[in-house]
């Protein structure tokens, strides 16, 4: 493949300690590389600002999305910002465009890459659903793809947590990894899952759960236990019980502490809390709710067992969906709105409610600011991923406005103007004048996101890195965020050159090529797992899908075709 | 002699996926586990009825179909979708999801209505999801949890005949261990189906108002049984009552819908009506509602039609992006409206299936067929396309009436091509002849 250069740009690289420097860029076969030949293609940035591509590292863009597509026509034909959701017809090159929160496949491709990203996590699947993410998957062109395994309302999960039985808890966990060709393990109001499916719930870490002698603290230790054992790359991946409620910050507090205890196999956190502005609520009801983002970050920035990410509301509409079945349940209820729901035999729940976020509310308007609050609190931006758990906060479209929200103080006193009196003793953000640089938000949105999940090759441009750069028609010296945040977000939406593997697929904001992506998946199975325990694992595997499963043992796990261009990560074994 | 297991029968959309096939010679000679249906259709009893070669008819509709390569019949069909101004394609359920992703492609390229058999059968299905939502469940979790279970407007015993001993009254799961003695059974049907001479309750409804009794059932439920008549769509009123009581006395109840409830009056408010009667319930018990699909892949065909261009039917390309009207876009409107100038349908009989002003239509248009058998829609179809049956002869992905995707098998080998082949061909040759090749 051809060398390219990319001269006369600001970089940005925190993980090489780069901030801001008119560093010369080398790419060759799809990675960076120290240098290049006399013969490589010169890419001019002319000044402008350069990032590793971006890192989501949750997002909702495969599998049950596309219920929450059925759902919503109305979504399809919504364009709140032009060149980024919406209908646009097909292209010569292109594929046909449709929708905001719910885009098509092919709209997630081109939008993320336009933004600058490069790289997604589904943040929410079930091994058996796991088939159908991956044809999503492969139709999302651009982007290199990984995919989070619910587990935290699992019936072989729990059972062998009630027995005791870690070996059989590590075996079934990387097993499930293979099964589903997923990355990491995801744990969603751990119990209720399984007590969503009588219609009943969890409300805190201390609670049993129904059929299993076990309680979501039991869960969330056992996993992350055996995670670690595992060596997986990345951590659990929380969300915590009791999300979306008033007074949920006991609860979050609680499982913060919990995994204390939990020693890392290596240099990560133990635990990463996602969507973080869902569980920082004081109160008893709507009525005396409040932010608890001083709290939450005081906690964080005391400790450095765990990473969180922002979960920042966007005001608009917006479309949840969540393997957490009963809060979908009750926004359905409370909001008279439509509701899908799905019980994954012996897997997780799951649900889906279109809602929207009005500035007008002072609840919502007390939860936007709390998606602030707790990224510019907390000090060390190495614990914040930036996110709007898209679609459930805001869509990914979005991103540009919330990352110019944390660099403009200004922009956020706009906002907080027209915001009802009832808001103001609820909220701390319009104390708090922090505005991130440059450098901060590199690290939210890519380098600390990769580092999160273990992706050695993502989120950096040091040598070795793959080549996925985004470059922003910003010039970091001369413009002040803070006030002419408008035309940065613009900037951001419409990146000047976003690269992916070596290759320009976006150039002046508009699509120039469509490669396919990677999907990266884990294979602690192998290697990790002696025969014994295989065995011993099978064996129980295959009685139990005798007795409870819909499908066979065989035509479970997901087959090779699903997954064409594949990245497996073997976890040294300890 | 070779058998294969856990053969994934194409038939309904139950999806079983337990068979055992026998194949001697690249012939299926047993097939094990199935029903009727299924042994039928996995055996290839319509063998004699393949369409043995590509044929086209040279001189208009009162010609003979006449036999020729499938280059010939490839470059034929992709030449009637390019020349048409207002092109239709049509079916798409009885294959795989990735020759659904092909067919697509054709349809955006060529600007063409795009549309499935649901649009006879369960189109008002989705229109009830976007007005109400989908309260849904896995069918292992039904099997596992559910102690009541509610058909309404179906008829599994004749057509999904494994659904209730592999899935629904008579299996046995983690909390039903004894099958069909932990389970209660009700049926809602104008006739008293074989289904329902088996129910625990019989709620025989005069034909078309299945809308009341939704409605009455939900004032049950929310404590205003007093407001009802002594009838109720020709049910007395204690039998509505005590299909009530069971859905309370239950702990987790399935409500299977079938073509009963989305192709009678009231259409998909019915079924998003069941969806509000499911919310209410869901108050104190669990509830869930699951679609009973015909043919095996018209779940499939949703799914795909919505992740690649944004809806799961009645979509139309011809503005370049798809436009979603049911009532306005699906394949009946436009036929009947006369509004369409060809026609390509594959994996689907709309010949047996569409009213008669349509087929009268679609004898007066060009008309393609991508299938393995011949049917009433070979009658007047002017390119006719041989295909190998998925399933059988090739492998591919569908989706179980519960939206669970299996991976179909390939038993046997064909000289046929596989509809994904077949559309891939079609718009390589589009491109050509538009001069966009390469894109
Ligand atoms: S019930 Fe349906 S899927 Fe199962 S064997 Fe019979 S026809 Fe085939
Ligand atoms: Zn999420």
């Amino acid at each position: 493949m051809a060398e390219m250069i990319i001269k006369n740009g600001v970089v940005y690289d925190p993980k090489n300690s780069v901030d801001g420097e008119k560093n010369e860029i080398c790419i060759k076969d799809g990675k960076i590389v120290d240098n290049v030949g006399a013969g490589a293609k010169v890419l001019d940035a002319e000044g402008c600002l350069v990032m590793p591509g971006g890192v989501d590292g949750h997002t909702h863009c495969a599998g049950k999305i596309n219920t929450a597509r059925i759902m919503s026509p109305h979504d399809m034909r919504y364009s709140p910002i032009p060149g980024l959701s919406g209908p646009e017809p097909r292209t010569k090159l292109l594929r046909p465009q449709v929708g905001y929160n719910t885009p098509n496949t092919h709209a997630i491709g081109y939008r993320y890459s336009k933004l600058g990203y490069t790289t997604i996590a589904e943040a929410a699947i079930t091994p058996m659903m796991a088939r159908h993410m991956h044809e999503e998957f492969e139709s999302i062109p651009i982007l290199d793809k990984l995919a989070l395994v619910l587990m935290g309302s699992n019936w072989q999960v729990m059972q062998y947590i009630q027995d005791g039985d870690s070996e059989m808890l590590k075996s079934y966990m990387a097993w499930a990894l293979l099964a589903s060709r997923g990355y990491g393990v995801k744990i969603v109001n751990p119990g209720g899952g399984s007590n969503w499916t009588w219609g009943k719930n969890v409300t805190g870490i201390d609670d049993k759960v129904i059929d299993f002698d076990v309680t979501p603290a039991d869960i969330l230790i056992g996993l992350a236990e055996a995670n670690e054992a595992l060596n997986l790359p990345h951590s659990i991946h929380v969300h915590c019980n009791n999300l979306g409620v008033p007074g949920n910050l006991p609860t979050t507090l609680d499982t913060m502490k919990l995994l204390e205890r939990v020693k890392a196999s290596q240099d990560r956190q133990v635990m990463h809390l996602t969507h973080m502005q869902f569980h920082s609520y004081t109160g008893t009801s709507w009525m005396d709710f409040a932010s608890g983002s001083d709290q939450i970050a005081d906690y964080i920035n005391k400790h450095d067992h765990l990473t969180f990410d922002m979960g920042q509301m966007i005001f608009g509409p917006a479309m949840t969906m969540t393997a957490d079945g009963p809060t979908e349940y009750r926004n359905a209820r409370m909001f008279d709105a439509k509701w899908s729901n799905y019980d994954q035999e012996l897997e997780d729940a799951g649900g889906i409610v279109p809602l929207a976020y009005t500035p007008q509310h002072f609840a919502h308007a007390t939860m936007w600011s709390i998606g602030l609050e707790l990224a510019l609190l907390v000090k060390d931006p190495w614990k914040v991923m930036f996110t709007t758990d898209n679609p459930n906060g805001g869509a990914f479209v979005n991103y540009p406005e919330g990352q110019v929200l944390l660099m403009s103080d200004k922009k956020r006193q706009e906002v907080i103007a027209g915001f009802p009196d009832m808001t103001m003793d609820r909220i701390s953000l319009p104390n708090i004048d922090r505005e991130l640089d440059w450098g901060e938000m590199t690290v939210m949105t890519r380098s600390m996101p990769a580092k999160m999940l273990g992706l050695e090759e993502k989120g950096h441009l040091g040598a070795g890195a793959d080549a996925d750069v985004a470059i922003y028609d910003v010039k970091p010296d001369k413009v002040d965020v803070s006030v002419e945040h408008e035309a940065v977000k613009k900037a951001l939406g419409f990146a000047k050159y976003t690269i992916k593997g070596g290759e320009i697929v976006v150039r002046d904001g508009d699509i120039t090529a469509l490669p396919k992506g990677k999907v990266y998946w884990v294979n602690a199975y192998e290697n990790g797992i002696v025969q014994t325990e295989k065995d011993r694992l099978i064996t129980d595997l295959e009685e139990r899908f005798k007795k409870y499963y819909s499908m066979q043992f065989s035509n479970y796990m997901v087959e090779d075709a699903y997954v064409p261009r594949p990245v497996e990560v073997r976890p040294e074994v300890a | 002699m070779p058998v294969i297991k856990d053969v994934v029968c194409t038939f309904c959309g139950c999806l079983c996926d337990d068979l055992e096939v026998t194949v001697e010679d690249n012939k299926i000679t047993k097939v094990g586990k199935a029903c009727k249906l299924g042994r039928a259709k996995t055996m290839g009893m319509f063998l004699h009825e393949r369409i043995e070669k590509p044929m086209i008819r040279k001189n208009g509709k009162d010609s003979e179909l006449e036999e020729c390569s499938y280059d010939e019949a490839i470059t034929k069909a992709a030449e009637i979708l390019v020349a048409a101004k207002r092109p239709i394609s049509y079916g798409w359920c009885s294959t795989s999801c990735e020759a659904i992703e092909k067919a697509v492609v054709l349809a955006e390229e060529t600007g063409s209505l795009f549309d499935s058999t649901a649009n006879v059968c369960h189109g008002p299905s989705a229109l009830a999801t976007q007005e109400k939502g989908a309260p849904s469940c896995s069918l292992g979790t039904a099997k596992n949890y559910a102690d009541l279970i509610i058909f309404w407007g179906c008829n599994p015993v004749h057509a999904h005949p494994r659904h209730q001993t592999r899935y629904s009254t008579m299996a046995k799961g983690a909390f039903t261990p004894n099958g069909k003695k932990d389970k209660k059974m009700i049926v809602v049907d104008p006739r008293n189906t074989d289904t329902a001479k088996k129910a625990d309750l019989l709620l025989q409804l005069n034909p078309g108002t299945d809308y009341v009794l939704v409605e009455a059932l939900r004032a049950i439920v929310n404590g205003h049984a007093d407001v009802l008549p002594d009838e109720i769509a020709g049910i007395p009123k204690a039998t509505v009552m005590e299909a009530a009581e069971m859905c309370k006395a239950a702990k987790f109840t399935v409500i299977y819908f079938g073509m009963g409830v989305t192709q009678t009056r009231g259409r998909y408010k019915s079924g998003d009506n069941v969806s509000s009667l499911v919310s209410d319930l869901s108050q104190t018990n669990k509830v869930v509602m699951i679609p009973m699909r015909g043919h095996y892949n018209v779940t499939g065909f949703g799914q795909v039609a919505a992740w690649e261009a944004g809806f799961p039917m009645a979509l139309d390309f011809s503005r370049g992006v798809a436009y979603y009207n049911p009532g306005e876009t699906g394949t009946n409107d436009v036929l009947m409206r006369r509004e369409v100038d060809a026609f390509i349908t594959g994996a689907a009989d709309p010949g047996a299936h569409f009213p008669q002003e349509s087929i009268k239509y679609l004898y007066k248009i060009p008309a393609i067929q991508v299938d393995g058998y011949a049917n009433p829609t070979t009658e007047f179809s002017d390119v006719v396309i041989p295909a190998a049956i998925a399933g059988v002869e090739c492998e591919g992905t569908a989706y179980r009436m519960d939206s669970q995707p299996i991976r179909m098998k390939k038993l046997i080998e064909t000289t046929f091509k596989s509809d994904e082949e077949i559309l891939t061909e079609i718009i390589a040759k589009v491109r050509e002849l538009k001069g966009e090749g390469g894109a």
